[in-house]
């Protein structure tokens, strides 16, 4: 495919009008670290915002940082932790450790967030305001550089999420945090999925401020974990083991200490390296046992996030039993990884209702009324 | 389409046609909500020309309270038909005039629905009506140990379906969010009728976030019939440390460092000597006055973190001058330090006739700029004016003093705020941290936004209602069609850099 590499907003403006005006359909892209998901676009062209990059304004006592989408995640994330500070959310990144990993753009983009989202929300909690063009070849901002703004629609929280087929964000102003001193993880060994459900409720219902919670189902020799992790400063951690030891006073809790090699597996899905296909299904935590029996019985490998809010399987049978109980339960089911083939057959996002389905087309038909975004990745056409 | 001049504000023309058929739409609600649901009287409608930004009155054309969706799935669906205005309201207490009547519309109260389907604690969720005060949430919850975090001011009296409408805040959002960062789903009824559910119990939405636009879109896009909250577990215990400054350079300073040790506390609120002297005089708490800036920390959680973190600030405080710092020892000292910045805005109110409450958000690193031309203006303005911030998250409010009988002191005030919200704007920040665009705000979004990017907020108002019917004249200063902002003109233009393929 074509790529175009504009170098700032205005070039961007230029190559949408461009594109709109001659039929062209235009995927959005950073590092391509998540190009495979959605089905391929035949035809069209890439337009690459790697080329827009840098930090625009830092200032970590203001908890505000600008910044251009091309940007590597992982040069953030450094310049962040250099200040004591984080995106709160723990942004997913597959590709982390492998290659060059996500740009921030892209992030924003997939709107997807790490173990930590079960308590400090997603990317779109953290999204303050951006600078974009439409489809419609026109640069717009909205939001705001301060944390706290009610100033207008919150179009920020259109954009996470929205796979590029909105706008092509060209600034990003993102409210960070201090990252916390310590990390200690506490492990709960051999628990079932519903006792595992109900014990992370309890952790996450009593006042120990638990900033994820996490169930790794047993495997061969290896016996099940829940995994719950405490931030802060090194007496409030010691005086929240003791809060969390009462709440769940039938198990036993062992201490995994930092526990970044079980979080990194969780985040990092290494349990789930091998699979063909990768299935997130976000669903009540109060359905996940009963999913994870389903998941069992087909031999599909899984884990969840979330304190079961966030299911993550290797299921390469059909979607329609996954997706229809997903739906059942109040979830839905979003295709991560397959090959090609299904890729074209299954659509990424999860089907919605009728009405819904009407009024996200009349709201991307609002930012691109010629479908340049509509490349087909989401099957994503005009619906009425 | 045109304006009226209504007050000092203008509101969209009333239709005549519509104002004429006025018993025609009566008769109608009264056949989709029967018995006392319809109010026609003058007299039961003067209850509701005004919410909480009172110099702004208009009576409705007609009032209903319906009590099920589908009675406002019909009065919607009705009007939509119809071409009636509707103008949604919840407890009637925006600042901003959001539930603002208008001549030739049905007003939409939600007060009926006033019920808590479901509380479920192993998942932290409480499934409310919209008509449900924020304050009866955190009630309900309260004895199993759990609260809802978002606390605007007039939590005992204002809805929960208000706060979805205003994306409301409160002192504590700094470390727990605005309603946007709380609520998990809503039902929404959109103007056609058609009923649709938003979000769920489940964290993240299928597709577009549909959901997050509808928080803070100001009754413009549909009536929310059912919320979806997230509720959390109480913290074990609350500290709060009363602290004065001979400066507010020195205060501003203090909150600046306070963050950039790592510290979120869960509140942080920061009054000027005109604030903290009237608060005092109201409610005898104890507050210094021989400073002039007080600052309110509030932290909370275990009562270890706790301890902790208030000696930071101590010591963080000191650094900065203060000459003054009480750490609370009982949860009714920790009380009585609020009690005051609880009471500002009745205890401002005693120092002159009326008050007009600001609401801007700025940088926190440009507050003593900020205060300083604050000054300069209320000087100019000839006008006396009390200061309050939610310090952590830079969000100002202003109350600036006036009497309403002097003729043309309103219109001062009004003049004056605007100055403080160009301001806001001008150093980088925002017209609105909390309270809303509304009406009052409308016609200063062009300091912060172009046509262009109006254009495409706007835009979506028309993805939701392309006849423009629901609460129009709010948040937006034009009134474009949405046939006209759809167009798009494309230039038949050249490609900037035709050579640029890489592959």
């Amino acid at each position: 495919m074509v790529a175009f590499l504009p170098s700032d907003a205005n070039e961007v403006a230029e190559l949408v009008r461009h594109a709109a005006a001659s039929g062209i359909r235009l995927t959005v892209q950073g590092h391509g670290t998540k190009a495979d998901i959605g089905a391929a676009s035949e035809n069209g062209a890439i337009c690459d915002v790697t080329g827009i990059a840098g930090v625009v304004d830092y200032d970590p006592a203001e908890l505000v940082l600008t910044v251009r989408p091309g940007t590597p995640l992982a040069e953030v994330e450094a310049l962040l932790a250099a200040n004591g500070q984080m995106l709160a959310f723990e942004p997913w990144d597959l590709t982390r450790s492998s290659g060059p990993g996500a740009t921030i753009g892209g992030m924003v983009a997939a709107g997807l967030a790490g173990p930590r989202r079960v308590t400090r929300g997603s990317v779109r909690d953290h999204l303050l305001g951006f600078a974009a063009v439409s489809g419609r070849g026109e640069r717009f901002v909205a939001g705001g550089k301060v944390v706290k703004n009610v100033t207008g629609y919150d179009l920020s929280k259109l954009m996470c999420g929205s796979w590029g087929r909105l706008a092509v964000l060209t600034e990003l102003t993102l409210k960070v945090l201090p990252a916390p001193p310590l990390m200690r993880t506490l492990a709960i060994f051999g628990l079932e999925a519903a006792t595992a459900r109900l014990a992370m409720a309890k952790a996450l219902g009593s006042r120990a401020d638990v900033a994820a919670a996490a169930y790794l189902p047993g495997s061969g020799e290896c016996p099940s974990r829940v995994l719950l992790r405490l931030e802060g400063i090194a007496p409030s951690i010691a005086a929240r083991i003791d809060i969390l030891a009462q709440a769940l006073s039938d198990v036993e809790l062992a201490d995994m200490e930092d526990g970044n090699g079980e979080w990194g597996a969780v985040a990092g899905l290494s349990s789930l390296a091998g699979a063909s296909q990768l299935w997130r299904i976000v669903l009540p935590a109060r359905a996940m046992p009963e999913l994870g029996q389903m998941l069992d019985a087909h031999g599909a490998a899984w884990l969840a996030d979330w304190a079961g809010g966030l299911v993550w399987t290797g299921w390469t049978g059909e979607p329609a039993p996954i997706r229809a109980y997903a739906e059942s339960a109040g979830g839905h089911a979003m295709l991560v990884r397959a090959d090609g083939e299904t890729r074209a057959r299954i659509p990424t996002f999860h089907p919605q209702s009728a009405g819904i389905v009407r009024l996200e087309a009349r709201v991307r038909r609002a930012f691109d009324p010629a479908g340049v975004f509509e490349t087909g990745r989401f099957g994503d056409g005009h619906a009425d | 389409m045109g304006w009226v001049s209504n007050m000092s504000i203008c509101m969209p023309e009333p239709d005549s046609a519509v104002l004429a058929r006025r018993n025609e739409i009566i008769a109608a609600m009264r056949m989709i909500i029967p018995g006392e649901g319809v109010i026609s009287d003058p007299v039961a409608l003067k209850a509701y020309e005004s919410d909480g930004l009172t110099a702004y009155r208009q009576m409705p054309l007609v009032v209903t309270l319906p009590e099920t969706t589908e009675q406002v799935s019909r009065i919607l669906s009705w009007c939509h038909a119809n071409g009636v205005k509707v103008v949604p309201r919840g407890s009637g207490t925006s600042l901003s005039g959001g539930a603002l009547p208008l001549a030739d519309a049905v007003l939409l109260g939600m007060a009926k629905f006033n019920r808590i389907f479901d509380i479920d604690y192993e998942e932290r969720i409480v499934v409310a009506q919209p008509g449900v005060t924020n304050l009866a949430i955190t009630r309900a919850v309260e004895a199993e140990g759990f609260y809802y975090a978002p606390d605007p001011s007039s939590q005992i009296a204002c809805s929960i379906g208000g706060n979805v409408a205003e994306n409301s805040g409160g002192v504590h959002c700094l470390k727990y969010g605005l309603t946007t960062n709380n609520v998990l789903g809503v039902e929404i009824v959109l103007i056609d009728g058609e009923v649709l559910r938003l979000g769920g119990r489940a964290l993240d939405p299928a597709g577009l976030d549909l959901l997050g636009v509808v928080v803070g879109s100001e009754g413009l896009l549909g009536v929310v019939t059912e919320v979806t909250l997230r509720v959390l577990p109480a913290p074990e215990t609350a500290r709060a440390l009363l602290i004065g400054f001979p400066t507010m350079e020195g205060a501003g300073q203090c909150v600046g460092d306070v963050i950039g040790a790592g510290i979120i506390p869960a509140g942080m609120e920061m009054m000027d000597r005109k604030a903290i002297h009237a608060a005092e005089a109201f409610v005898n708490v104890g507050y210094p006055l021989n400073v002039e800036a007080l600052l309110i920390v509030e932290l909370d959680g275990p009562e270890a973190e706790c301890e902790h973190f208030a000696g930071e600030v101590e010591r963080i405080a000191a650094a900065n001058g203060a000459v003054s710092c009480r750490t609370s020892q009982s949860e009714a000292e920790r009380l009585s330090f609020w009690a005051g910045r609880k009471a500002a805005f009745p205890a401002v109110g005693r120092l002159a006739p009326d008050y007009y409450c600001m609401d801007g958000t700025i940088p926190r690193r440009c507050l003593p700029q900020v205060l300083e031309r604050i000054e300069a203006l209320s000087k100019k303005n000839g006008l006396a004016v009390a200061n309050v911030f939610h310090a952590g998250d830079g969000n100002l409010h202003p109350l600036i003093l006036y009497d309403a009988n002097i003729p043309g002191e309103l219109d001062k005030a009004e003049a004056f705020g605007n100055d403080i919200l160009r301001l806001c704007v001008e150093v980088g920040g925002v017209l609105t941290g909390e309270h809303g665009v509304g009406v009052e705000k409308r016609d200063l979004m062009p300091e912060m936004f172009t046509d262009i990017d109006l254009a495409h907020q706007q835009r979506i108002k028309c993805a939701f209602d392309p006849e423009l019917l629901l609460n129009p004249g709010k948040v937006f200063p034009t009134l474009h069609r949405c046939a006209e902002l759809g167009r798009m003109h494309v230039r038949n233009g050249q490609l900037p850099h035709p050579d640029l393929p890489r592959f």
